[in-house]
């Protein structure tokens, strides 16, 4: 098996006349923690979008393993271990905390198109559920709807379900977007535990997130790479430093 | 979704939720469930005591439709306006089975709601390729067809409906009476019900719950959005086609009306007031609408002015239905 695990091949994407991402090209290292980052506007969540195939691409490919999958459909590569999180916090609002991880782990009883069964045979599911919440720390919330959770914990139980899946690949957008310090230090813990065994590639905004996190960093701007590299290396990079480090610099000090 | 508010509490803060809460709540809905059930099945049984049987029979009809129109809005999210071409359509059809070739009523009750799945899969697998109003639209424009279809086609009987369809023998009961028409009536209504019941209450329920809280999250967990939605159509479109031809068994005619667009939103009427999304509500509300029709039928269209305005102050100041305020104020589950 190649050492990449995720590779895409001169992406690109146009709405209308817009170019959002331009020939892009990206090598994803198999075990990494891979950021992409960029000024607002620099394509990055076009590019997530359209790795996890939410959006086709205008043309180029996307392989998983060596499989082609630019023509997937986004239930389909979930199913080959790539899933994503959301911009947004993706829960299911009305369900209980439990209820959430479980529409993860009942996708391996296959018994989900059984509409004559009772959801009881679900219940097997609990005490793996209660162990994935309980690593997030939210084995205490198990019981309670999603939507009164506080929103550090929604993104926390977000997590907790895309793990219900075993993911080989994790897609994380924005995972730290709208969180006190606090709860910042606390979701970045959590990923580096959770990225054990496996690859993960986010979208961040948090370049102190990204300088503790990352393997390996990738600068989109105006939908092209600007540079790749680690932290060290794109941070020394002239260009990276003026299309967007420039006015980061003294937050990341 | 996410409140400026929330963004700042801390992740290690104390949640205010003591952990005895939900079981106490679940406890008090399982009671409940449990009396509303006891307490729908004895109205199902004794009613014919004290209400005249004809009436009770419609009113179970109307119910079993909205409780299966119920599963879509409900418990899909998807807003049909078409359903009454599923009522309507296999009304004609199991007319046609019991009146021309001459069947049992239970086999053109069957043949009805057959039709009318394989009706739901033609029209369900249009309708899913958009979402909202546009789901609306395209099966609104589809049941239109089949109300003309009902209009045109030689066996319907165009504008007079097809009239007489005989009652028949189910295994040697004569359902020309009036009481053993009516416990066939209500075996195959508490029938549909439990099924939505076990479907709502199964892992594809639970699918569909998630698919209707966040499409796009469930898709990136690999569930295949559109098969659940289709298939919650067709069962849907089944069991409103079941409930059509038990109509038409009982009253022993099929008419347009009843594939009449009118019907695909007094259905909509019928879920909202008595609580989308909970399991009674249907009931519930088709009980109120079909009650005001039967007792202000002498008012003429003025019953349209009622059932309205009665929807206005409902929309208005209970949202969640009848069911759905109840079970709120008891703080009980309505599912």
């Amino acid at each position: 098996m190649s050492d990449f695990i995720l590779e895409a091949t001169d992406l690109s994407r146009s709405f209308g006349g817009f170019m959002a991402v331009r020939n892009v090209n990206l090598k994803i290292a198999r075990g990494s923690i891979h950021a992409l980052i960029g000024p607002n506007g620099a394509g990055k969540t076009t590019m997530f979008n359209l790795l996890t195939k939410f959006i086709t691409p205008s043309s180029g490919t996307i392989t998983f393993n060596g499989r082609n999958i630019t023509h997937l459909k986004p239930e389909e590569i979930a199913n080959l271990g790539i899933v994503r999180s959301f911009q947004i916090s993706a829960v299911f609002p009305h369900l209980t905390a439990l209820e959430n991880v479980r529409i993860a782990l009942q996708k391996r009883l296959d018994v989900s198109y059984q509409f004559w069964r009772s959801r009881k045979i679900l219940s097997t599911l609990d005490d793996e559920a209660l162990e994935r919440l309980d690593q997030v720390g939210l084995k205490r919330f198990a019981h309670v709807p999603a939507v009164e959770l506080p929103y550090g914990r929604k993104r926390a139980l977000e997590i907790a379900t895309t793990l219900g899946l075993e993911p080989e690949l994790m897609l994380l957008d924005e995972p730290t977007q709208g969180m006190g310090s606090e709860d910042v230090g606390q979701v970045a813990d959590l990923i580096k535990r959770v990225s054990v065994g496996r690859t993960i590639i986010m979208v961040e905004h948090n370049l102190g997130v990204v300088s503790k996190l990352a393997d390996a960093i990738t600068v989109l701007s105006r939908g092209e790479v600007l540079a790749e590299g680690t932290y060290e290396q794109v941070s020394k990079n002239p260009a990276v430093m003026e299309a967007y480090m420039g006015i980061k610099a003294e937050e990341v000090a | 979704m996410t409140k400026p508010a929330q963004v700042h509490q801390p992740l290690s803060e104390a949640g205010e939720f003591a952990e005895g809460i939900p079981h106490e709540k679940l406890a008090r809905s399982r009671a409940a469930q449990t009396v509303l059930w006891v307490l729908l099945i004895a109205a199902v049984l004794l009613a014919p005591a004290v209400l005249y049987p004809v009436f009770v029979m419609q009113l179970l009809c109307f119910a079993l439709f909205a409780c299966a129109f119920n599963l879509l809005i409900g418990f899909t999210g998807l807003l049909s306006f078409g359903h009454a071409a599923f009522f309507g359509g296999a009304a004609y059809i199991c007319g046609h089975v019991v009146k021309v070739w001459g069947l049992p009523p239970l086999v053109g009750i069957l043949c009805g709601g057959v039709v009318a799945a394989a009706l739901g899969y033609v029209v369900g697998s249009l309708a899913i390729r958009r979402q909202g109003i546009y789901f609306a639209m395209i099966t609104l424009a589809l049941a239109q067809i089949v109300y003309f279809l009902a209009l045109q086609l030689p066996f319907t009987g165009g504008e007079n409906g097809l009239q007489g369809i005989p009652r028949g023998t189910l295994f040697g009961l004569d359902l020309n009476d009036p009481l053993s028409m009516y416990y066939f009536v209500a075996a195959i209504f508490l029938a549909g019900f439990l099924i939505i019941y076990r479907t709502i209450h199964s892992p594809f329920g639970q699918v569909l719950q998630a698919i209707r809280e966040n499409e796009p999250r469930a898709r990136s967990l690999g569930y295949n959005v559109d098969r659940f939605k289709l298939i919650a159509f067709v069962l849907s479109a089944s069991l409103a086609g079941v409930a059509g031809s038990t109509k038409a068994i009982v009253f022993q005619f099929a008419s347009l009306t009843d594939a009449h667009w009118q019907m695909s939103g007094e259905v909509i009427l019928m879920t909202l007031i008595g609580g989308m999304g909970t399991i009674f509500g249907p009931v519930v509300g088709s009980v109120v609408i079909i009650t005001l029709q039967h007792y202000l039928a002498d008012i003429g269209s003025w019953v349209q002015v009622v059932i309205g305005a009665i929807f206005i102050v409902s929309v208005l100041l209970f949202r969640r239905g009848i069911v759905g305020e109840l079970a709120r104020m008891l703080k009980i589950s309505s599912v």
